[in-house]
Order: C-alpha cells, then structure tokens, then sequence
C-alpha cells in the first residue's frame, strides 16, 4: 500500500510524519535530535531508506546524520567541511572583506542514481560533494574559485548556498543558487560554473545587469522538463525557458511577489506553487491570511488557495526549503511554518489540513512517496 | 583515569552518560584530553574545537578545580585534581540567548 513520509525539519528537532496514500490520518515521531536545529533532511531518490539530515547549534557546530532504516536509527557522519586550499574572502555587509567560515550546512541533495553520493550546500557558500555516504566531504571549489566569489555577499540570513538542483537527464548539470549572490549552472559534474542572472531585476543592487548580486530564494524544476526552471526571488517569481539562461518575470496577478519557496506540481509541469509573503520587512502574509497560490500556466495567471488554511491572525512565515510535493497520482502538496503548523493538500492545493500545530519553527519540508 | 563530564547535547551525540572515564597518556593537558575524547567518540570532532585549527568553540568553556580553564594555553597542565581522577573536567555549553 502506498504511502507518505514527510521528513521536517525545526528549530529544536527533526520530526517524521507518516500516513497512507489517503493522507488524512498521520503518526508523528519525534523529536529526533531535540535542542538541534535541523535545517533539511532529504531522502535517496535511489532508496527511499536512506536519509541524510543536517543538525547544527550555536554552541557545538555542525553534525551531520544518516539513516539507513527510513530514520528509525540515525548514525553520525563525518561533519568535517574544510574549503579547498586557502578560501579567501568574500564581501561584507559594509562592503569590506570577510574571510570564508563555514558556519552549517543548510541543504542536502541526495543524487538521483546512487544512494551513497550526495551534496551539501553550506554557509558560507559553497558545495562539498559525499561519494561514501558521508563519511568524508570534499568541496567541489570550483563554485567558489568562480572568480566573482570574492563580490558575493550575505544575505541576511547568512550567505548560504541553499537549492541545489539536479537535472534528471544529465548527471553533469546541476543547478544552485546562493543568498546573495544568485544563481550558478554546471555542465561538468561541478568542475566549472557559469552565472546564470541575466534577465533578472533587483532593486536592492546598483548595477541591474551585475553578473552576481541578485538574492535567489529558491529555484524549483519538473523532471519532465529540465530547461524550464522557476525561481522565487527576494522579490519577483521568475521563469527561464532554456536552463537559466534568460529569466523573465511571472509574477502576474499575485498578492505580492515577495516569498521564499516555490514548486512544482508532480505530474504537471506548467503548475506551480508559491506562498506570497507581504514583504521583506513584514515577514508574513498579507491581511494575516495564509494563503497558497497556484499557477496552471508556469506563472503569469495565479489563483489563491485557501480552503482550510487560516483565515485570519495568522503571521508566520514559509522558509524556502519548508515546501515539497508527494508523486501519488493526487499529488500532495506540503508546506510548514514558522509557527510550528505543517500543511498538506491531498488534491494539488485545493483543500488544505493540518498535519501538526505546535513544532518549533519549522525550516524544512521534504516528502518521501512510498510504495 | 581522567573523567571528563560533557554538555548533555554531546552527551546524546555521543550516547554517553553523565562522565566518561579515558586513559591519557603522558602529559595531562586541555590538548591531550581532548585528542583522548575525539579518539574515542569520533562523532565528537569538531563539536568542542575546531577540525583544524584546534581553537576552542566560542560558546564551549572547560572548568575544573572551581577555575575557568577555558582561556589557558591548550598545552598547559591541567589541575592535579583532574590529572589523578580526583575530580572531572567540566566541558560546558555556555549561557548564550537570553
């Protein structure tokens, strides 16, 4: 029998929630690792029993843990993210050099043919790469020795390198994108990166058509169709056509165009999603109404889902990596927030449940179909 | 034996009780009690210092003997008290957030 396990990550623990294909009723277990922040846990496309999870603290750094049992038992890794060579610096806030230090690990990217390979994107930014199921990292530089590394500068919520995309039709080409500096592809396993911000507009920046500069949010592909990529930025929903090269503007008829994640539906690929956030001061929805949209048309055209969720009072947030969809043939649709609430829509966004009311703040939703 | 008591948080990483007991030889110093420690729960590495510097985490202090030992030199010897298993070294999660 089909099934779900929603693998969420919060300020003071990992929780894992469980349901049947029917998503109505759930188990939850947890808190794995309390008093950690737990900023993503993801499972192997190529066994769903393998799960990674980065747990970090203030106090004691960074772990980094895995299961090989669906995450009923959980084993330490190495946690060792040494930058190849002498990493130099990147710009400060106030426009000054800053050394680079590794602060934690904000998202772990399973590869899509081979349980024991994986990446992590870190803080500050830069991609380190596991070939043995985590137990050594080595940093793929070339992102980082790119030759603008040493403009990038943080957003602020740190400079991290936070999405990374992997395209299904090619193992050599992936895709990342780091706050703030933007977006960056690789046609080579990693060896080399290129920029890819043109078309994109950022008020918060001098120079609109600067090579690096812009804070990419998230960037979200449907495997069907790996040159189409969508992206939420600081502000503006974005959409490229052919890999990044170009981005234009899909905002549409949103609310507002300010957010943090965006996805896409399983099974279509022009359906989207995103949670409109009133701005970057005012870190919550507007009118204090949650509220999801959706677009049938790969942006442009949005149509505001709310069935379920608050109607009213309702000030939280939706983290970038807080939003993930299931691949049952009634696609799922998940989000948590900031409030400890995770949602999920059993029918693509039109009616919404809560799973859980009261987690820590929750930073990061994945989804694992189960067969 | 030396005893050593960690923050509980390192206690649950590395499924240890309330103190753990390790045999150092030679010198008993901050640097080789925690060369001791990290030998024997890997999982530890780079949770109390640093992977390659070996610089103390800003929020990790070490007593012992009623002193913060914490901004002592790595090398220098630690209390007898500690040394002869009198008494632990206390690794401590510092009051941080309010």
């Amino acid at each position: 029998m089909s099934g779900v396990r929603v693998l969420v990550g919060t300020r003071k623990g990992a929780f894992v929630l469980t349901s049947d294909g029917a998503r109505k009723k759930w188990n939850v277990d947890g808190p794995h690792f309390p008093g950690w922040e737990m900023y993503h846990i993801k499972g192997s496309p190529v066994d769903p029993d393998r799960l990674y999870a980065s747990q970090s603290s203030g106090w004691f750094g960074q772990v980094i843990q895995r299961s090989d049992d669906g995450g009923k038992s959980w084993n330490p890794v190495d946690n060792k993210f040494a930058y190849d060579g002498v990493p130099g610096t990147h710009m400060w806030y106030d426009g000054t050099p800053h050394p680079w230090e590794f602060k934690r690990v904000w998202h772990l990217e399973p590869s899509l043919t081979d349980r024991d390979t994986v990446f992590a994107g870190v803080e500050d930014a830069a991609l380190f790469k596991s070939t043995d199921g985590g137990a050594s990292w080595n940093e793929l530089s070339g992102l980082r020795g790119h030759g603008s590394g040493a403009h990038w500068q943080p957003g602020a919520g740190g400079m991290c390198l936070h999405t990374i995309v992997l395209d299904p039709t090619n193992a050599n080409r992936m895709f990342i994108a780091i706050s703030a500096a933007g977006a960056f592809r690789t046609e080579d396993g990693g060896v080399t990166w290129t920029p890819i911000n043109k078309g994109l507009r950022s008020a918060q920046i001098p120079d609109q058509d600067a090579e690096v500069g812009h804070c990419v949010h998230r960037i979200a592909m449907h495997a069907s169709n790996p040159k189409r990529l969508y992206m939420q930025k600081h502000w503006d929903v974005m959409r490229s056509d052919d890999g990044g090269d170009n981005w234009h503007e899909v905002s549409g008829n949103l609310p507002t165009d300010f957010g943090f994640p965006i996805d896409v539906h399983a099974h279509e690929p022009e359906t989207i999603y995103v949670v409109p956030i009133t701005s970057d001061a005012h870190h919550f929805p507007p009118d204090g109404k949650l509220r999801v949209y959706r677009s049938r048309t790969g942006g442009n055209e949005w149509e505001e889902l709310g069935k379920g969720l608050p109607e009213k009072d309702c000030y939280v947030n939706v983290l970038r990596d807080a939003m993930a969809v299931d691949t049952l043939d009634s696609c799922g649709v998940y989000f948590g927030t900031t409030g400890g609430q995770v949602y999920v829509s059993s029918n693509s966004g039109d009616n919404w449940a809560p799973i859980v009311h009261d987690l820590p703040a929750v930073l990061s939703v994945e989804v694992q179909t189960l067969s | 034996m030396i005893r050593v008591v960690l923050p509980s948080p390192l206690r649950a990483l590395a499924q240890v009780g309330n103190e753990i007991a390790l045999d150092v030889a030679g010198d008993v110093t901050l640097r080789t009690v925690l060369d001791a420690i990290e030998a024997r729960h890997p999982m530890l590495r780079g949770t109390i210092r640093d992977h390659t510097t070996k610089q103390r985490r800003a929020f990790v202090r070490f007593f012992a003997s009623e002193r913060d030992l914490s901004h002592q030199s790595p090398d220098d010897m630690l209390p007898e008290s500690v040394a002869e298993g009198k008494e632990p070294l206390l690794v401590v999660g510092a009051m941080a957030g309010g």
